[in-house]
Protein backbone atom coordinates (compact mmCIF):
# COMPACT_ATOMS: atom_id res chain seq x y z
CA UNK A 1 0.00 0.00 0.00
CA UNK A 2 2.92 2.24 -0.51
CA UNK A 3 0.98 3.61 -4.01
CA UNK A 4 0.72 7.42 -4.18
CA UNK A 5 -1.76 8.84 -6.73
CA UNK A 6 0.32 11.87 -7.93
CA UNK A 7 -0.80 14.50 -10.90
CA UNK A 8 2.85 15.41 -11.19
CA UNK A 9 3.22 17.92 -8.25
CA UNK A 10 6.27 17.42 -8.73
CA UNK A 11 6.79 19.92 -11.77
CA UNK A 12 4.82 22.73 -9.73
CA UNK A 13 7.14 21.96 -7.01
CA UNK A 14 10.95 21.31 -8.43
CA UNK A 15 11.38 25.21 -8.87
CA UNK A 16 12.03 25.83 -5.01
CA UNK A 17 14.22 24.12 -2.30
CA UNK A 18 13.26 21.95 -0.01
CA UNK A 19 12.22 22.79 3.02
CA UNK A 20 11.37 19.93 5.00
CA UNK A 21 11.90 16.19 3.58
CA UNK A 22 10.27 12.98 5.39
CA UNK A 23 11.62 9.61 4.63
CA UNK A 24 9.89 6.53 5.48
CA UNK A 25 8.21 7.80 8.01
CA UNK A 26 6.71 5.47 10.95
CA UNK A 27 4.75 5.79 14.64
CA UNK A 28 4.16 3.34 16.67
CA UNK A 29 3.01 3.91 20.52
CA UNK A 30 3.69 0.03 20.92
CA UNK A 31 7.25 -1.18 19.77
CA UNK A 32 6.13 -1.52 16.21
CA UNK A 33 3.34 -4.18 17.02
CA UNK A 34 0.47 -1.63 15.33
CA UNK A 35 1.40 1.17 13.25
CA UNK A 36 -0.47 4.69 13.38
CA UNK A 37 1.73 6.24 10.52
CA UNK A 38 3.88 4.15 8.16
CA UNK A 39 6.25 4.55 5.08
CA UNK A 40 5.25 8.49 5.15
CA UNK A 41 7.52 10.30 1.98
CA UNK A 42 7.17 13.63 1.87
CA UNK A 43 9.11 16.61 0.20
CA UNK A 44 7.81 20.40 1.09
CA UNK A 45 9.31 22.91 -1.14
CA UNK A 46 9.23 26.89 -0.41
CA UNK A 47 6.54 28.52 -1.00
CA UNK A 48 4.36 25.76 -1.61
CA UNK A 49 1.06 25.67 0.39
CA UNK A 50 0.06 22.38 1.49
CA UNK A 51 -2.92 20.72 2.67
CA UNK A 52 -2.48 17.66 4.65
CA UNK A 53 -6.25 16.02 3.94
CA UNK A 54 -7.86 13.00 5.60
CA UNK A 55 -10.82 11.23 7.72
CA UNK A 56 -11.13 12.55 11.33
CA UNK A 57 -8.41 10.62 13.62
CA UNK A 58 -6.35 9.46 10.75
CA UNK A 59 -3.24 10.34 11.95
CA UNK A 60 -3.00 14.18 10.37
CA UNK A 61 -2.32 16.31 13.34
CA UNK A 62 0.00 13.47 15.11
CA UNK A 63 2.00 14.09 11.29
CA UNK A 64 2.31 17.34 12.31
CA UNK A 65 3.78 16.42 15.51
CA UNK A 66 6.35 14.60 14.15
CA UNK A 67 7.63 17.36 11.51
CA UNK A 68 7.21 20.08 14.84
CA UNK A 69 9.40 17.18 16.35
CA UNK A 70 7.01 17.55 19.52
CA UNK A 71 7.07 13.51 19.24
CA UNK A 72 9.88 11.67 17.93
CA UNK A 73 9.13 9.02 15.10
CA UNK A 74 9.93 5.39 15.64
CA UNK A 75 11.27 5.05 12.26
CA UNK A 76 12.61 7.14 9.36
CA UNK A 77 13.87 10.92 9.66
CA UNK A 78 12.58 14.19 9.33
CA UNK A 79 14.90 16.80 7.96
CA UNK A 80 14.29 20.37 8.24
CA UNK A 81 16.12 23.09 6.30
CA UNK A 82 15.75 25.85 7.51
CA UNK A 83 17.33 29.02 6.45
CA UNK A 84 20.00 31.11 7.68
CA UNK A 85 18.34 33.97 9.02
CA UNK A 86 18.87 35.39 12.25
CA UNK A 87 16.55 35.12 14.96
CA UNK A 88 13.65 33.19 13.57
CA UNK A 89 12.26 29.22 14.12
CA UNK A 90 12.77 26.83 11.58
CA UNK A 91 8.78 25.79 12.00
CA UNK A 92 5.95 27.02 13.86
CA UNK A 93 2.31 26.24 14.91
CA UNK A 94 -0.87 27.17 14.69
CA UNK A 95 -3.04 25.25 17.21
CA UNK A 96 -6.51 23.80 17.09
CA UNK A 97 -8.29 26.15 19.46
CA UNK A 98 -5.37 28.69 19.44
CA UNK A 99 -4.29 27.48 22.93
CA UNK A 100 -3.44 30.84 24.20
CA UNK A 101 -2.10 31.04 27.67
CA UNK A 102 -5.01 32.90 29.90
CA UNK A 103 -2.20 34.65 32.24
CA UNK A 104 -0.47 36.57 29.25
CA UNK A 105 -1.95 39.43 27.26
CA UNK A 106 -2.17 39.03 23.45
CA UNK A 107 1.03 40.83 23.25
CA UNK A 108 2.80 38.99 25.32
CA UNK A 109 1.34 35.59 24.27
CA UNK A 110 2.55 36.17 20.60
CA UNK A 111 6.37 37.04 22.45
CA UNK A 112 5.92 33.59 23.13
CA UNK A 113 8.28 32.52 20.29
CA UNK A 114 10.71 35.43 20.56
CA UNK A 115 11.69 35.02 24.03
CA UNK A 116 15.14 33.14 23.87
CA UNK A 117 15.91 34.37 20.07
CA UNK A 118 17.86 36.73 21.70
CA UNK A 119 15.82 39.98 21.14
CA UNK A 120 15.90 42.85 22.94
CA UNK A 121 12.56 43.61 24.84
CA UNK A 122 12.10 46.48 22.26
CA UNK A 123 12.55 44.26 19.18
CA UNK A 124 9.69 41.39 20.57
CA UNK A 125 7.69 44.32 21.54
CA UNK A 126 8.16 45.37 17.41
CA UNK A 127 7.94 42.31 16.51
CA UNK A 128 5.10 41.53 18.34
CA UNK A 129 3.16 44.14 17.05
CA UNK A 130 3.87 43.86 13.11
CA UNK A 131 2.39 40.41 13.80
CA UNK A 132 -0.55 41.62 15.36
CA UNK A 133 -1.17 44.35 12.95
CA UNK A 134 -0.90 41.85 9.79
CA UNK A 135 -4.28 39.72 11.45
CA UNK A 136 -5.78 42.88 12.32
CA UNK A 137 -5.50 42.97 15.78
CA UNK A 138 -3.24 45.95 16.37
CA UNK A 139 -5.31 47.76 18.51
CA UNK A 140 -5.98 44.68 21.13
CA UNK A 141 -2.62 44.04 22.50
CA UNK A 142 -3.19 44.84 25.86
CA UNK A 143 -6.67 42.88 25.79
CA UNK A 144 -6.70 39.17 28.46
CA UNK A 145 -7.66 36.29 25.91
CA UNK A 146 -10.65 35.88 27.32
CA UNK A 147 -11.58 39.04 26.45
CA UNK A 148 -11.27 38.25 22.76
CA UNK A 149 -13.84 36.24 20.13
CA UNK A 150 -13.00 32.81 18.79
CA UNK A 151 -11.81 34.00 15.66
CA UNK A 152 -10.04 36.94 17.27
CA UNK A 153 -8.13 33.96 19.45
CA UNK A 154 -7.61 32.25 16.14
CA UNK A 155 -6.28 35.21 14.63
CA UNK A 156 -3.54 35.78 17.54
CA UNK A 157 -3.08 32.32 17.13
CA UNK A 158 -1.47 32.94 13.81
CA UNK A 159 0.36 36.44 15.31
CA UNK A 160 1.98 34.09 17.59
CA UNK A 161 3.62 31.67 14.85
CA UNK A 162 3.88 34.14 11.85
CA UNK A 163 6.55 36.60 14.00
CA UNK A 164 8.86 34.07 14.70
CA UNK A 165 9.56 33.67 10.34
CA UNK A 166 9.28 30.57 10.39
CA UNK A 167 10.39 28.33 7.14
CA UNK A 168 7.12 26.06 7.39
CA UNK A 169 4.27 26.92 8.78
CA UNK A 170 2.21 24.28 9.96
CA UNK A 171 -1.77 24.65 10.93
CA UNK A 172 -3.82 22.06 12.83
CA UNK A 173 -7.50 22.30 11.79
CA UNK A 174 -6.60 26.00 12.84
CA UNK A 175 -10.52 26.97 11.81
CA UNK A 176 -12.45 23.94 12.40
CA UNK A 177 -14.00 25.34 15.46
CA UNK A 178 -15.03 28.22 14.54
CA UNK A 179 -18.83 29.11 12.48
CA UNK A 180 -18.94 29.74 8.62
CA UNK A 181 -18.64 32.88 8.18
CA UNK A 182 -15.70 33.84 10.41
CA UNK A 183 -13.79 30.58 8.69
CA UNK A 184 -14.34 32.34 5.52
CA UNK A 185 -12.87 35.30 6.70
CA UNK A 186 -9.85 33.45 8.21
CA UNK A 187 -9.47 31.46 5.20
CA UNK A 188 -9.03 34.67 2.71
CA UNK A 189 -7.00 36.89 4.92
CA UNK A 190 -4.86 33.81 5.39
CA UNK A 191 -4.38 33.46 1.61
CA UNK A 192 -3.76 37.10 1.30
CA UNK A 193 -0.70 36.94 4.02
CA UNK A 194 0.71 33.69 2.38
CA UNK A 195 0.44 35.89 -0.78
CA UNK A 196 2.34 38.54 0.98
CA UNK A 197 5.34 36.71 2.55
CA UNK A 198 5.63 33.89 0.37
CA UNK A 199 5.95 31.75 3.18
CA UNK A 200 5.27 27.50 3.71
CA UNK A 201 2.26 26.24 4.90
CA UNK A 202 1.26 23.03 5.91
CA UNK A 203 -2.29 22.91 6.68
CA UNK A 204 -4.24 20.16 8.48
CA UNK A 205 -7.76 19.76 7.41
CA UNK A 206 -10.73 17.21 7.17
CA UNK A 207 -12.78 19.42 5.08
CA UNK A 208 -12.03 18.40 1.33
CA UNK A 209 -13.88 22.27 0.47
CA UNK A 210 -10.87 23.56 2.81
CA UNK A 211 -8.61 22.34 1.04
CA UNK A 212 -9.43 23.00 -2.15
CA UNK A 213 -9.79 26.83 -0.73
CA UNK A 214 -6.77 27.04 0.20
CA UNK A 215 -4.14 24.84 -1.11
CA UNK A 216 -1.85 24.55 -3.84
CA UNK A 217 -1.24 21.21 -3.40
CA UNK A 218 -3.26 18.67 -1.70
CA UNK A 219 -2.15 15.53 -0.12
CA UNK A 220 -4.28 12.68 1.23
CA UNK A 221 -3.28 10.63 4.14
CA UNK A 222 -5.52 8.10 4.74
CA UNK A 223 -5.49 3.91 6.20
CA UNK A 224 -4.89 2.11 9.20
CA UNK A 225 -1.26 2.33 9.78
CA UNK A 226 -1.80 5.70 7.85
CA UNK A 227 0.23 6.48 4.80
CA UNK A 228 -0.01 9.32 1.47
CA UNK A 229 -2.62 7.83 -1.27
CA UNK A 230 -2.51 10.56 -3.84
CA UNK A 231 -0.74 13.68 -4.03
CA UNK A 232 -2.91 16.39 -6.02
CA UNK A 233 -1.47 19.98 -7.56
CA UNK A 234 -4.61 21.77 -7.40
CA UNK A 235 -3.37 24.47 -10.01
CA UNK A 236 -3.11 28.26 -9.97
CA UNK A 237 -5.12 31.20 -8.94
CA UNK A 238 -7.58 32.05 -9.69
CA UNK A 239 -9.07 28.87 -9.95
CA UNK A 240 -12.49 28.14 -10.50
CA UNK A 241 -12.99 25.14 -8.00
CA UNK A 242 -16.68 24.12 -10.16
CA UNK A 243 -15.17 23.74 -13.44
CA UNK A 244 -14.95 20.18 -14.75
CA UNK A 245 -11.65 19.18 -14.19
CA UNK A 246 -11.51 20.74 -10.64
CA UNK A 247 -14.66 18.47 -10.00
CA UNK A 248 -13.60 14.80 -10.87
CA UNK A 249 -10.57 15.91 -8.86
CA UNK A 250 -12.27 16.67 -5.93
CA UNK A 251 -14.76 13.65 -6.16
CA UNK A 252 -11.04 11.60 -6.80
CA UNK A 253 -9.75 13.08 -3.44
CA UNK A 254 -13.22 12.27 -1.78
CA UNK A 255 -12.94 8.35 -2.82
CA UNK A 256 -9.44 8.64 -1.72
CA UNK A 257 -10.43 9.99 1.67
CA UNK A 258 -13.08 7.36 1.74
CA UNK A 259 -10.88 4.67 1.39
CA UNK A 260 -13.16 3.85 -1.38
CA UNK A 261 -10.34 3.72 -3.92
CA UNK A 262 -7.03 1.95 -4.00
CA UNK A 263 -4.81 4.30 -5.22
CA UNK A 264 -2.51 1.35 -7.11
CA UNK A 265 -5.58 -0.08 -9.00
CA UNK A 266 -5.65 2.63 -11.07
CA UNK A 267 -2.66 3.51 -13.31
CA UNK A 268 -4.38 7.03 -14.63
CA UNK A 269 -2.85 9.77 -13.15
CA UNK A 270 -4.36 13.15 -13.40
CA UNK A 271 -2.82 15.55 -15.56
CA UNK A 272 -2.27 19.07 -14.89
CA UNK A 273 -3.58 20.27 -18.16
CA UNK A 274 -7.02 18.89 -17.38
CA UNK A 275 -7.46 20.84 -14.87
CA UNK B 1 -31.65 47.11 41.11
CA UNK B 2 -29.15 49.87 39.94
CA UNK B 3 -25.14 49.14 40.13
CA UNK B 4 -24.56 51.61 43.06
CA UNK B 5 -27.32 50.35 44.79
CA UNK B 6 -26.09 46.69 44.81
CA UNK B 7 -22.86 47.61 45.56
CA UNK B 8 -24.04 48.90 48.53
CA UNK B 9 -26.66 46.32 49.29
CA UNK B 10 -24.55 43.45 50.88
CA UNK B 11 -22.41 45.29 53.12
CA UNK B 12 -25.65 47.29 54.46
CA UNK B 13 -26.86 44.08 55.22
CA UNK B 14 -23.93 42.28 57.20
CA UNK B 15 -24.02 45.20 59.29
CA UNK B 16 -27.71 45.14 59.85
CA UNK B 17 -26.96 41.49 60.37
CA UNK B 18 -24.21 41.72 63.12
CA UNK B 19 -26.42 44.74 64.92
CA UNK B 20 -29.20 42.29 65.20
CA UNK B 21 -27.13 39.43 66.90
CA UNK B 22 -25.17 42.18 69.49
CA UNK B 23 -29.04 43.68 69.93
CA UNK B 24 -30.86 40.34 70.95
CA UNK B 25 -27.55 39.48 72.94
CA UNK B 26 -27.61 42.65 74.81
CA UNK B 27 -31.25 42.45 75.77
CA UNK B 28 -31.54 38.79 76.30
CA UNK B 29 -28.93 39.54 79.32
CA UNK B 30 -30.99 42.79 79.87
CA UNK B 31 -33.81 40.90 80.54
CA UNK B 32 -32.30 38.35 82.21
CA UNK B 33 -32.87 35.61 79.79
CA UNK B 34 -29.30 34.66 79.68
CA UNK B 35 -27.56 34.16 82.87
CA UNK B 36 -24.89 37.31 83.28
CA UNK B 37 -22.26 34.86 84.68
CA UNK B 38 -22.56 32.35 81.09
CA UNK B 39 -22.04 35.28 78.99
CA UNK B 40 -20.33 38.70 79.18
CA UNK B 41 -22.84 41.59 77.76
CA UNK B 42 -21.77 43.24 74.77
CA UNK B 43 -22.20 46.49 76.64
CA UNK B 44 -19.46 45.04 79.04
CA UNK B 45 -16.87 44.52 76.24
CA UNK B 46 -15.33 47.73 76.07
CA UNK B 47 -14.39 48.17 79.22
CA UNK B 48 -12.63 45.23 79.50
CA UNK B 49 -10.89 45.85 76.20
CA UNK B 50 -9.77 49.46 77.28
CA UNK B 51 -8.18 47.78 80.79
CA UNK B 52 -7.01 44.88 78.64
CA UNK B 53 -5.49 47.58 76.39
CA UNK B 54 -3.96 50.20 79.29
CA UNK B 55 -2.23 47.28 81.13
CA UNK B 56 -0.44 46.49 77.64
CA UNK B 57 -1.80 42.68 77.50
CA UNK B 58 -3.91 43.33 74.67
CA UNK B 59 -0.63 44.41 72.71
CA UNK B 60 1.81 41.93 73.80
CA UNK B 61 -0.74 38.80 73.12
CA UNK B 62 -1.64 40.23 69.32
CA UNK B 63 2.57 41.12 68.63
CA UNK B 64 2.95 36.97 70.13
CA UNK B 65 0.31 35.66 68.45
CA UNK B 66 1.31 37.52 64.93
CA UNK B 67 4.50 35.94 65.36
CA UNK B 68 3.87 32.70 65.67
CA UNK B 69 1.07 33.39 62.67
CA UNK B 70 3.12 35.05 60.34
CA UNK B 71 6.35 31.94 60.92
CA UNK B 72 3.91 29.49 60.67
CA UNK B 73 2.32 30.57 57.43
CA UNK B 74 5.42 31.50 56.02
CA UNK B 75 7.29 27.77 56.89
CA UNK B 76 4.04 26.24 56.15
CA UNK B 77 2.90 27.52 53.18
CA UNK B 78 6.29 27.84 51.19
CA UNK B 79 7.16 23.85 51.93
CA UNK B 80 3.26 22.77 51.52
CA UNK B 81 3.53 25.00 47.87
CA UNK B 82 7.11 23.51 46.65
CA UNK B 83 6.25 20.43 47.59
CA UNK B 84 2.75 20.19 45.85
CA UNK B 85 3.86 22.26 42.66
CA UNK B 86 7.53 19.34 42.64
CA UNK B 87 4.70 16.82 43.26
CA UNK B 88 2.60 17.52 40.58
CA UNK B 89 5.15 18.39 38.12
CA UNK B 90 6.83 15.46 38.53
CA UNK B 91 6.19 12.23 38.75
CA UNK B 92 8.61 9.95 39.62
CA UNK B 93 8.72 12.34 43.08
CA UNK B 94 4.68 12.27 42.87
CA UNK B 95 5.32 8.43 42.58
CA UNK B 96 8.05 8.11 45.79
CA UNK B 97 6.13 10.61 47.81
CA UNK B 98 2.01 9.08 47.33
CA UNK B 99 3.13 6.58 50.51
CA UNK B 100 4.76 8.86 52.74
CA UNK B 101 1.27 11.81 51.84
CA UNK B 102 -0.83 8.80 52.68
CA UNK B 103 0.62 8.08 55.91
CA UNK B 104 0.99 11.67 57.20
CA UNK B 105 -1.79 13.41 55.66
CA UNK B 106 -4.72 12.51 57.67
CA UNK B 107 -2.91 13.29 61.11
CA UNK B 108 -3.96 16.89 61.97
CA UNK B 109 -1.12 19.65 62.81
CA UNK B 110 -2.72 19.59 66.23
CA UNK B 111 -1.62 15.70 66.82
CA UNK B 112 1.76 17.11 66.76
CA UNK B 113 1.31 19.11 70.21
CA UNK B 114 3.14 16.37 72.08
CA UNK B 115 6.34 16.50 69.77
CA UNK B 116 6.18 20.44 69.57
CA UNK B 117 6.58 20.59 72.84
CA UNK B 118 9.18 17.98 73.43
CA UNK B 119 11.14 19.06 70.17
CA UNK B 120 10.67 22.72 70.43
CA UNK B 121 9.14 23.70 74.23
CA UNK B 122 6.78 25.75 74.71
CA UNK B 123 7.77 28.61 72.94
CA UNK B 124 7.76 30.32 69.78
CA UNK B 125 9.18 27.56 67.89
CA UNK B 126 6.58 24.42 68.99
CA UNK B 127 3.62 27.23 68.35
CA UNK B 128 5.11 27.64 64.89
CA UNK B 129 5.83 23.93 63.87
CA UNK B 130 2.07 23.25 64.76
CA UNK B 131 0.71 26.44 62.64
CA UNK B 132 3.51 25.31 59.86
CA UNK B 133 2.00 22.04 59.84
CA UNK B 134 -1.65 22.94 59.73
CA UNK B 135 -1.05 24.89 56.56
CA UNK B 136 1.70 22.97 54.95
CA UNK B 137 -1.39 20.10 53.29
CA UNK B 138 -3.49 22.74 52.50
CA UNK B 139 -0.87 24.51 50.26
CA UNK B 140 0.22 20.86 49.24
CA UNK B 141 -3.10 19.95 47.64
CA UNK B 142 -3.87 23.02 46.38
CA UNK B 143 -0.54 23.07 44.34
CA UNK B 144 -0.92 19.71 43.64
CA UNK B 145 -4.22 20.04 42.53
CA UNK B 146 -3.88 23.20 40.03
CA UNK B 147 -0.72 21.62 38.59
CA UNK B 148 -2.85 18.41 37.83
CA UNK B 149 -5.25 20.32 36.36
CA UNK B 150 -3.28 22.14 34.03
CA UNK B 151 -4.38 21.76 29.90
CA UNK B 152 -1.54 19.74 28.94
CA UNK B 153 -2.03 21.32 25.23
CA UNK B 154 -0.23 24.32 26.92
CA UNK B 155 3.17 22.11 27.53
CA UNK B 156 2.94 21.71 23.30
CA UNK B 157 2.51 25.23 22.76
CA UNK B 158 5.35 26.32 24.98
CA UNK B 159 7.52 23.51 23.45
CA UNK B 160 6.60 24.15 19.95
CA UNK B 161 7.89 28.14 21.08
CA UNK B 162 11.17 27.12 22.12
CA UNK B 163 9.87 26.69 25.81
CA UNK B 164 11.18 22.78 26.17
CA UNK B 165 12.73 21.89 29.27
CA UNK B 166 11.73 21.06 32.42
CA UNK B 167 12.99 24.61 34.21
CA UNK B 168 11.34 26.74 31.15
CA UNK B 169 7.89 24.90 31.73
CA UNK B 170 8.03 25.65 35.28
CA UNK B 171 8.67 29.06 33.78
CA UNK B 172 6.38 29.79 31.05
CA UNK B 173 3.21 27.54 32.16
CA UNK B 174 3.22 25.47 35.36
CA UNK B 175 3.98 28.42 37.84
CA UNK B 176 1.67 30.91 36.31
CA UNK B 177 -1.31 28.41 34.91
CA UNK B 178 -1.35 27.02 38.76
CA UNK B 179 -1.05 30.45 40.16
CA UNK B 180 -4.98 31.09 40.60
CA UNK B 181 -5.13 27.43 42.97
CA UNK B 182 -2.14 28.04 44.54
CA UNK B 183 -3.39 31.40 45.61
CA UNK B 184 -6.63 30.05 46.58
CA UNK B 185 -4.84 27.57 49.21
CA UNK B 186 -2.76 30.26 50.23
CA UNK B 187 -6.32 32.10 51.20
CA UNK B 188 -7.31 29.36 53.04
CA UNK B 189 -4.46 28.86 55.17
CA UNK B 190 -4.54 32.05 55.79
CA UNK B 191 -7.94 31.44 58.23
CA UNK B 192 -6.68 27.75 59.00
CA UNK B 193 -3.40 29.29 60.76
CA UNK B 194 -5.64 31.72 63.03
CA UNK B 195 -7.39 28.81 64.25
CA UNK B 196 -4.07 26.55 64.60
CA UNK B 197 -2.40 30.06 66.49
CA UNK B 198 -5.01 29.85 69.05
CA UNK B 199 -5.48 25.77 69.47
CA UNK B 200 -1.35 26.14 69.77
CA UNK B 201 -1.48 28.38 72.23
CA UNK B 202 -4.21 26.70 74.49
CA UNK B 203 -1.27 24.50 75.56
CA UNK B 204 1.03 27.41 77.55
CA UNK B 205 2.99 29.03 74.68
CA UNK B 206 1.77 33.15 75.69
CA UNK B 207 0.00 35.03 72.65
CA UNK B 208 -3.82 35.37 72.24
CA UNK B 209 -4.29 31.94 72.74
CA UNK B 210 -3.10 31.60 75.96
CA UNK B 211 -4.57 34.96 77.27
CA UNK B 212 -8.02 33.92 76.64
CA UNK B 213 -7.20 30.20 78.50
CA UNK B 214 -6.23 32.36 81.41
CA UNK B 215 -8.95 34.52 81.55
CA UNK B 216 -11.40 31.64 81.05
CA UNK B 217 -10.11 30.11 84.10
CA UNK B 218 -10.80 33.62 86.28
CA UNK B 219 -14.22 33.71 84.83
CA UNK B 220 -13.25 36.58 82.71
CA UNK B 221 -15.67 35.87 79.82
CA UNK B 222 -15.74 39.32 78.58
CA UNK B 223 -12.30 38.81 78.80
CA UNK B 224 -12.90 35.68 76.62
CA UNK B 225 -14.84 37.55 74.15
CA UNK B 226 -12.87 40.19 73.39
CA UNK B 227 -9.79 38.50 72.40
CA UNK B 228 -12.88 35.93 69.90
CA UNK B 229 -13.08 39.43 68.27
CA UNK B 230 -9.70 40.46 68.33
CA UNK B 231 -9.12 37.04 65.97
CA UNK B 232 -12.09 37.92 63.81
CA UNK B 233 -10.77 41.07 63.43
CA UNK B 234 -7.16 40.29 62.60
CA UNK B 235 -8.31 37.69 60.23
CA UNK B 236 -10.74 40.22 58.30
CA UNK B 237 -7.39 42.17 58.04
CA UNK B 238 -5.04 39.71 56.49
CA UNK B 239 -7.46 38.17 54.51
CA UNK B 240 -8.08 42.19 53.06
CA UNK B 241 -4.83 42.42 52.46
CA UNK B 242 -4.20 39.26 50.81
CA UNK B 243 -7.39 39.99 48.01
CA UNK B 244 -5.42 43.16 47.42
CA UNK B 245 -2.45 41.31 46.79
CA UNK B 246 -4.07 38.76 44.98
CA UNK B 247 -6.04 41.10 42.13
CA UNK B 248 -2.70 42.57 41.43
CA UNK B 249 -1.43 38.95 40.62
CA UNK B 250 -4.23 37.48 38.93
CA UNK B 251 -5.48 40.20 36.96
CA UNK B 252 -5.80 37.90 33.61
CA UNK B 253 -9.30 36.34 35.51
CA UNK B 254 -11.01 38.92 35.77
Amino acid sequence: MNTVVTDKAEMVASTGDVVVRLENIGLSHDHGRTFILRHVDLEIRRGEFVAVLGPSGVGKSTLLRVIMGLIRPSEGTVSLHPSPTAAHRPAAMVFQDAKLMPWRSVRRNVELGLEGLGLTRLQRHERAMAALDLVGLADMADRWPRQLSGGQRQRVGVARALTVEPDLLLMDEPFGALDAITRGALQDELLRIHARRQGTVLFVTHDLDEALVLADRIIILEGHPAGLRGDFAVGARPRDNTAPGMRAMAERMRRLIAGEEDPGADAAYWQASEI
Amino acid sequence: MTPIRSIWIRPLLGALGLIVLFGTWETSIRLGWVPSGLLPAPSSLGPAWLEEVRSGAWIQAIRDSLTHYMMGLVIGSVLGMLTGLLCGAVPLLDGLLSGVVRVLRPIPGLAWVPFAILWFGLDTAGATFVIAISVFWINFYAAYGAVQAIDPDLYEVAASFGHGGFRARLRTVIIPASAPGVLAGLRTGLGQAWMSVVAAELFGVPGIGARMMQASSLLATDLVVVYMLTMALLYALTDTAFMLVRKRLLGWQG
